[in-house]
């Protein structure tokens, strides 16, 4: 005769001795506080995130306290080098560029990081369903998704940007029609490969739904890869706006992005060149700041360099 | 052993589609488990063995219920399970654990040791204060430190990572528990270790194993009956000590006498063979007989019909047309 297994069978060891274990035990820590703590010891990625985390500050408090607003033009001073009264001179039309880099800041920032966001979320979850569905489902989202990818982005972008008038939120809606593939298709192969994993096996015989499955165990597993791609996205985005306006069908006057400010710096180039240097040098250090960001998430995040 | 079978299996196979799902002309079919019948008794081990490929992994999933079987049927302490919806197998989810053979990818990177054995305590109504004790217990258990619950599992050894699978497995109270190579990634000198920590688990908790392997003296050391797979087929079954002394396919022959076994009795096998050829596709299997493309007994008819397992005596059943009859 063999015992029965019997939930009660487990239960012997004394509580005193279970309590004296517990005070054992130190704090071990979490995935994402292992993570921040090897992003800190990545010089560069905290001189960029400093870096980020001074400009967005700026940007939201900075012109609160200029003196100046950023279509305000004092006609006095026309194209002024940088002074203590203008730390970044003026424009063309006497407005002040420091505020106006400040403002073009906002603006530059805020596409960056709503486009990233709508990006992940979309293509998270397209991504993710794609890969755990599988089979023809699979098939056919990621046709779409390889069509989108095979079509030039700046094309159907100008297109659209052309119909739906030149202002943020048509711009926003460009990028996003745009990039989110890319995060999709990362987050696909990520659930294709790692539902393969015994672990998924094993969370099926605990019990756990497919949807428990995908979000307890497939999305968090597949998150590094996704955060650093789309790390790396912002500084696209912030980048194509750049250039939107620019060519100048992105931002349009009086307000200022640091795309149009680029822009509008190119009739003076030579007589003012500071003009063209202060909205470009924001755009490049922005952009050098998120990279680095993203190498060292990229680090941060990889579960085989944990230690 | 008259009693009900606590896990039967009447010809069960499954068969996998490979190839693009969209232009249908490339899809094949294979056949990884083909027609196998056996059954399993409460607080017994059946230990599974075959070359690698032959469809144990798959067997030992079907059993619990991770595969749907394509055909054939599959009873659980009586119940039909054959169809059941994964909502339906919840309450029996419990019942029937698995532990795995990659010690490293059957854990989640991503949970602590203690979230890892709590998941399948996690649909019951145990508050947080019994789980935790639980989980410390399942520790305890088997051999872990209790203050090894909150880290992860990439900081433990292979072994120890074995350990929390298997305290996870246990958690939830199973009955019977698929070993799927338990043992084949760890060194050497933990794999005693791990196959004793299960016996002793089983004569204190009666367990009930499928326990494969393709290490003969450890399958023979821990089973009480043990079954040959080849091809997907089931080609021999028999008490432990029966076909360790008495195998009577030509396969299970070839494959004993490939390792050396330090048993006088088994002195009839002591002759090696060596197979002639490789394993067949299994997505174009021979006709007849799946042993007959490197049978070195083969006759005519073994072309033309496939062998049924038949019962020789004594729980002795065999599938070749060379036995019995
Ligand atoms: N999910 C799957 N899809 C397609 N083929 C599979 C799948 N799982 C196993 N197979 C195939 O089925 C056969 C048996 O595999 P498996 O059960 O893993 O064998 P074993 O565990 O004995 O090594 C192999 O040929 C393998 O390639
Ligand atoms: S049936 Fe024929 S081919 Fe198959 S094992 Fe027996 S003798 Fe060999
Ligand atoms: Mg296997």
């Amino acid at each position: 005769m063999q015992a029965q297994p019997d939930a009660a069978a487990y239960e012997f060891i004394p509580e005193a001795e279970r309590k004296a274990a517990e005070q054992l035990s130190r704090p071990s820590l979490s995935y994402w506080q292992d993570a921040w703590r090897r992003l800190k010891k990545d010089k560069l990625a905290m001189l960029g995130l400093a870096f980020v985390a001074l400009m967005g500050l700026m940007a939201i408090f900075g012109p609160l306290f200029s003196p100046y607003a950023y279509d305000y033009s004092d006609f006095s001073a026309i194209s002024q080098g940088p002074s203590a009264k203008h730390w970044f001179g003026t424009d063309a039309l006497g407005r002040d560029l420091f505020v106006r880099i400040l403002y073009g800041a906002r603006i530059s920032l805020a596409i960056g990081l709503v486009s990233a966001l709508v990006n992940m979320i979309i293509g998270v979850v397209y991504g993710g369903v794609a890969g755990f569905v599988g089979g023809r489902t699979d098939n056919i989202m990621m046709r779409i998704v390889d069509i989108l990818i095979a079509l030039p982005s700046l094309l159907y972008i100008v297109i659209l940007m052309m119909f739906m008038g030149s202002n943020i939120r048509s711009i926003l809606i460009a990028l996003c029609i745009s990039s989110w593939v890319g995060t999709a298709r990362i987050t696909r192969s990520q659930v294709v490969s790692l539902k393969q994993q015994e672990y998924v096996l094993s969370a099926r015989l605990a019990g756990a739904s497919n949807w428990e499955i995908l979000i307890r165990h497939l999305l968090p597993n597949s998150m590094g890869p996704v955060i650093v791609s789309v790390t790396f996205l912002i500084p696209s985005a912030i980048f194509s706006e750049a250039f939107l306006s620019f060519l100048g069908i992105g931002i349009q006057k009086p307000m200022a992005s640091w795309g149009s400010l680029a822009n509008d710096a190119i009739e003076t180039l030579r007589s003012a060149p500071y003009q063209m240097f202060f909205p470009v040098a924001a755009i490049s250090l922005t952009m050098f700041s998120l990279n680095f960001i993203g190498d060292g998430l990229r680090d941060a995040l990889d579960p085989r360099l944990r230690k | 052993m008259t009693a009900q079978p606590l896990i039967r299996a009447d010809r069960v196979s499954m068969q996998f589609t490979v190839g693009s799902s969209i232009t249908r002309a490339r899809r094949r079919v294979l056949t990884a488990v083909d027609q196998v019948s056996l059954d399993i008794h409460r607080g017994e081990t059946f230990g599974l063995v075959g070359e690698s490929g032959c469809g144990k992994t798959t067997l030992g999933r079907l059993l619990v219920r991770l595969y749907r079987p394509t055909s054939g049927t599959i009873l659980y302490d009586g119940q039909d399970i054959t169809s059941l919806t994964p909502q339906q197998m919840m309450p029996l989810r419990r019942k029937m654990q698995m532990i795995f053979q990659d010690p490293y990818a059957s854990l989640d990177p991503r949970m602590t040791v203690s979230t890892i054995i709590a998941e399948p305590l996690r649909r019951t109504d145990m508050d947080r204060a019994r789980v935790d004790a639980r989980v410390r217990e399942l520790l305890t258990l088997v051999g872990l430190d209790e203050n090894h619950a909150r880290r992860y599992p990439h900081e433990f050894s292979g072994g120890q990572r074995q350990r929390i699978g298997i305290a996870r497995a246990l958690a939830a109270g199973p009955e019977f528990i698929v070993c799927d190579e338990p043992i084949s990634a760890l060194d050497v000198s933990i794999q005693a270790q791990v196959v004793n920590m299960l016996e002793e688990l089983q004569q204190r908790l009666g367990f009930t194993y499928l326990f494969v392997s393709h290490d003969l003296s450890m399958v023979r050391h821990i089973s009480h009956r043990v079954g040959v797979m080849y091809l997907g087929h089931m080609v021999e079954m028999a008490p432990v000590d029966e076909l360790f002394t008495h195998m009577a396919h030509p396969y299970t022959q070839a494959l004993m006498s490939a390792v050396p076994i330090a048993d006088p009795d088994a002195s009839a096998a002591s002759q090696r063979i060596i197979l002639q050829g490789d394993v067949p596709n299994p997505m174009a299997p021979p006709s007849g007989c799946p042993f007959r493309t490197r049978c070195p007994v083969v006759m005519p008819v073994c072309a033309d019909q496939k062998p049924a397992l038949l019962d020789i005596g004594g729980g002795h059943w065999v599938a070749c047309h060379r036995v019995g009859t």
